[in-house]
């Protein structure tokens, strides 16, 4: 089958990202009382790219040479011609894969989560777009083109996050993730721009006259610029700015929590698949470039070490916060975080696979976190939950499967091998071990914080004041769970030492089954466990009796003091930024209008009251010299001219249309008389 | 029909709809759209007599569009803000209700 699909590839290929985006289109255009059909029409379009996509991946599956598909010439400009195209490797090929697969559930998740929303079909539309300019970023062969699907995605995303626009914080909340990721597109184009004034091309692979091909990366590591670096470590720190807006990296991931305002399955779609996936992506695209030189290069450097510092801060902050939802969004931070670090780390293949596994079980939590809190009527504050693992005991085995994953439980799940693979890159890395400190101790706080969710919303009692009646949710809501969770559990399969198919296969190679790999890594695994049951005794320890009363502050709160409430404010970034940035804006805007105030007004003041000043004086000489005779004409003129002014009704559109007529008239009348 | 035909068969149709729009809504938001798509009219046909034309290479045609592009989105950014007071003086952007300049 695979030999007479391929040369159909590249083609079909384009379909990928078309279909969902040919639906998204066409819903447009559809009434919101359509809902229904916009939901299938989605669902369908995205169901056939899947199928489109998995059949690439089959044909990806033998190692051979990247394949570049013939790219498209966009327009000619002068001499200059701009080409697209598509790239099928095992990098693009496993994130299309992933990407339709786990979007298609969140789809159909969405039906029974969205049913009673006004706005149904309009939903479903932003949702195909969003997946079609994801899916257009992992294929694209230009970075030109993933540039522009780039700048989709974050429409989307502004979009979604703000669906719920009548509440003023969903409306902030989606401007501050469409600026704040503005900060680092303005880096990503800036560095686009650089590259392709150094190299005259912007496509991926072509023939070897490629950007990422060695007669590009040479002339790159050639040419050197400020401070002695090379113009691709420059660029790469370009790009790597804007991989840190879009995968919420610290100092710009403050959006990325305030995110939560959308509808859940949105969070879902944009913490697993298609939002801040496409950072990361873009990094291991680029990759090339960041490593251009060899050794330990300035932005794979400054990779590591960012993503080191965003695994543990957001971790830290998770330990703190009592929202449901929050809590899982701090964790994808605190995960992007690691994927940056095996990136950093010359571990393309580790940071993958965590991206892929993560795709499967943070749409799992989030979308269990949507059962939930449809249970709850709307409740998310886990203070409030408590024992829910009885009346939802199906969404809590979901939720358990996505949970181990993500906090590394052994063996099993998949979160746990390729957390191993990350830290065994960032192990042996040569720039030193401080990434690899802060990865592990990311990950013990990530069994931590996972495990007081847990204990505090489905074990124990009911809290009071609390829920009242929590219900399980309709199996529309329940099948997409199950799904992603044997995903979770089953992906773990390509990921261990004693078979790492997956990673070999990214590198280009094919896998050996070895099952005395695992002694050699045994050292990093022991590791492993350790700190995954460090992390979750002590947090057994601490939440396994939590309080009957949901107002009880958190038992941490007492012992770390002052520290818990900075943790608790995310150790106040936003205000750092509503300081820093906003106020001084706010500052200078205070200023003009000041000065206005002050200076103009005045002035206007005074000339004002001049020329009234000289009016009154010719009024008076015109009152008792000259008008006597006239105003009896006067008012007869007005009271004709009265007729006259109510065709000035003061409407523009009516005044416009009386132009367009006379024009009309007059265009008429021209042509007649030429034509005489 | 050449290609320059159906170009400027559709820029007449753009231009067409967006003058409906601007003479028929209500809604000041709505004519904003319409002025631009009437604007975007134009630069098709820029494009389209540049392409079918004797494509000077100085590329003037997309000059000129890349010029009324960037004033477009200024007079975007103005019509909003404009708009914007508008709502916050009289909370409406419907234009019949604007006719204080009525004689």
């Amino acid at each position: 089958m695979v030999e007479t699909l391929t040369p159909h590839l590249p083609n079909l290929l384009w379909w990928v990202p078309l279909l969902p985006l040919i639906a998204g289109g066409i819903i447009a255009f559809l009434p919101d009382a359509r809902g229904r059909i916009a939901s299938k029409l989605a669902s369908g379009a995205l169901f056939v790219s899947c199928l489109i996509a998995l059949a690439a991946l089959a044909c990806s599956l033998t190692p051979k040479e990247v394949e570049a598909f013939a790219p498209l010439t966009w327009f000619t400009f002068g001499d200059v011609a701009l080409k697209v195209g598509l790239l099928l490797d095992p990098l693009s090929a496993s994130m299309a894969a992933m990407v339709t697969f786990v979007a298609l559930w969140i789809f159909i998740y969405s039906t029974g989560y969205m049913a009673d929303e006004k706005r149904f079909g309009r939903f479903f539309g932003f949702l195909s777009l969003f997946c079609g300019a994801m899916l257009m970023v992992v294929l694209s062969n230009s970075l030109l083109l993933l540039f522009m699907a780039w700048e989709l995605v974050g429409l989307a995303s502004y979009l979604l996050i703000g669906f719920y626009f009548e509440k003023p914080s969903a409306a902030a909340a989606a401007q501050k993730a469409f600026i704040t990721t503005r900060v680092g597109d303005m880096a990503f184009f800036l560095g686009m721009i650089w590259l392709y004034s150094q190299t005259g091309t912007l496509l991926f692979y072509d023939g070897g006259n490629g950007l990422l091909e060695s007669g590009a990366l040479a002339s790159l590591a050639g040419t050197a610029t400020i401070g002695g670096l090379s113009v691709s470590a420059a660029a790469g720190l370009l790009l790597l700015v804007g991989a840190m807006g879009k995968s919420g990296q610290v100092p710009l991931h403050t959006w990325l929590p305030d995110a939560m305002e959308g509808p859940t399955p949105v969070s879902a779609l944009i913490h697993a698949a298609t939002m801040v996936a496409a950072g990361v992506f873009m990094v291991a695209r680029t990759h090339p470039i960041f490593a251009n030189g060899g050794g330990l290069t300035v932005p794979l450097t400054a990779c590591a070490w960012v993503g080191g510092i965003t695994a543990l801060y957001a971790a830290l902050v998770a330990m703190a916060q009592t929202d449901f939802k929050r809590i899982l969004a701090y964790s994808t931070v605190s995960q992007l975080g690691f994927m940056m670090v095996a990136l950093g780390t010359d571990g393309v293949a580790a940071g993958m696979l965590h991206l892929i596994c993560h795709a499967f079980f943070k749409a799992l939590l989030f979308l269990s976190a949507g059962s939930v809190i449809h249970g709850c009527h709307g409740e998310q504050d886990i203070r409030k939950m408590g024992g829910l693992s009885k009346p939802m005991r199906r969404t809590f085995i979901a939720y358990a499967i996505g949970m181990m994953a993500l906090s590394g439980f052994p063996f099993l799940f998949s979160g746990f091998w390729s957390k191993e693979g990350i830290l065994h890159s960032a192990q042996t890395w040569a720039g030193g071990y401080g990434p690899f400190l802060l990865a592990a101790s990311a990950a013990l706080l990530t069994a931590f914080y996972m495990t007081r969710q847990a204990l505090l919303v489905f074990f124990g009692e009911p809290r009071k004041p609390g829920v009242h009646h929590p219900h399980e949710s309709p199996s529309v809501m329940l099948v997409p769970l199950y799904v992603l969770a044997a995903g979770a559990v089953l992906l773990s399969l390509i990921a261990t030492p004693i078979w790492p198919w997956f990673e070999k296969w990214i590198d280009g190679e094919s896998a050996v089954f070895d099952s005395g790999a695992l002694s050699h890594g045994l050292g990093l695994i022991a590791l492993s466990l350790g700190i995954v049951t460090v992390g979750v005794g002590a947090s057994w320890m601490i939440y396994r009796k939590p309080s009957e009363n949901s107002n009880a502050p958190d038992p941490l709160a007492g012992k770390l003091g002052p520290l818990w409430h900075f943790l608790e404010r995310a150790m106040g970034f936003d205000a750092l930024y509503e300081k820093a940035i906003i106020g001084p804006l706010a500052f200078f805007a205070g200023g003009v209008d000041m000065l206005e105030r002050m200076l103009f007004v005045p002035l206007m003041g005074m000339a004002e009251g001049l020329i009234k000043g000289f009016g009154r004086l010719t009024g008076a000489t015109d009152e008792s010299g000259i008008n006597r005779g006239f105003n009896s004409l006067c008012s007869e003129l007005k009271n004709r001219a009265a007729s006259a002014s109510r065709s000035q009704s003061g409407r523009p559109q009516a005044y416009l249309r009386s132009i367009g007529l006379g024009m009309s008239v007059l265009l008429i009348l021209y042509f007649w008389l030429s034509a005489r | 029909m050449t290609p320059l035909a159906m170009l400027l068969t559709l820029s007449s149709l753009m231009f067409t709809l967006g003058l409906l729009a601007v003479l028929t809504r209500r809604n000041a938001i709505l004519v904003l759209v319409g002025i631009e798509l009437m604007l975007n009219a134009a630069n098709i046909n820029f494009i389209g007599f540049w392409r079918y034309g004797p494509s000077d290479p100085a590329l003037t045609g997309p000059m000129f569009v890349l010029f009324s592009i960037a004033i477009a989105a200024a007079e975007a950014a103005v019509g909003l803000a404009i708009i914007l007071m508008v709502f916050r003086h009289t909370r409406s952007t419907d234009l019949n209700k604007l006719d204080s300049l009525h004689g």
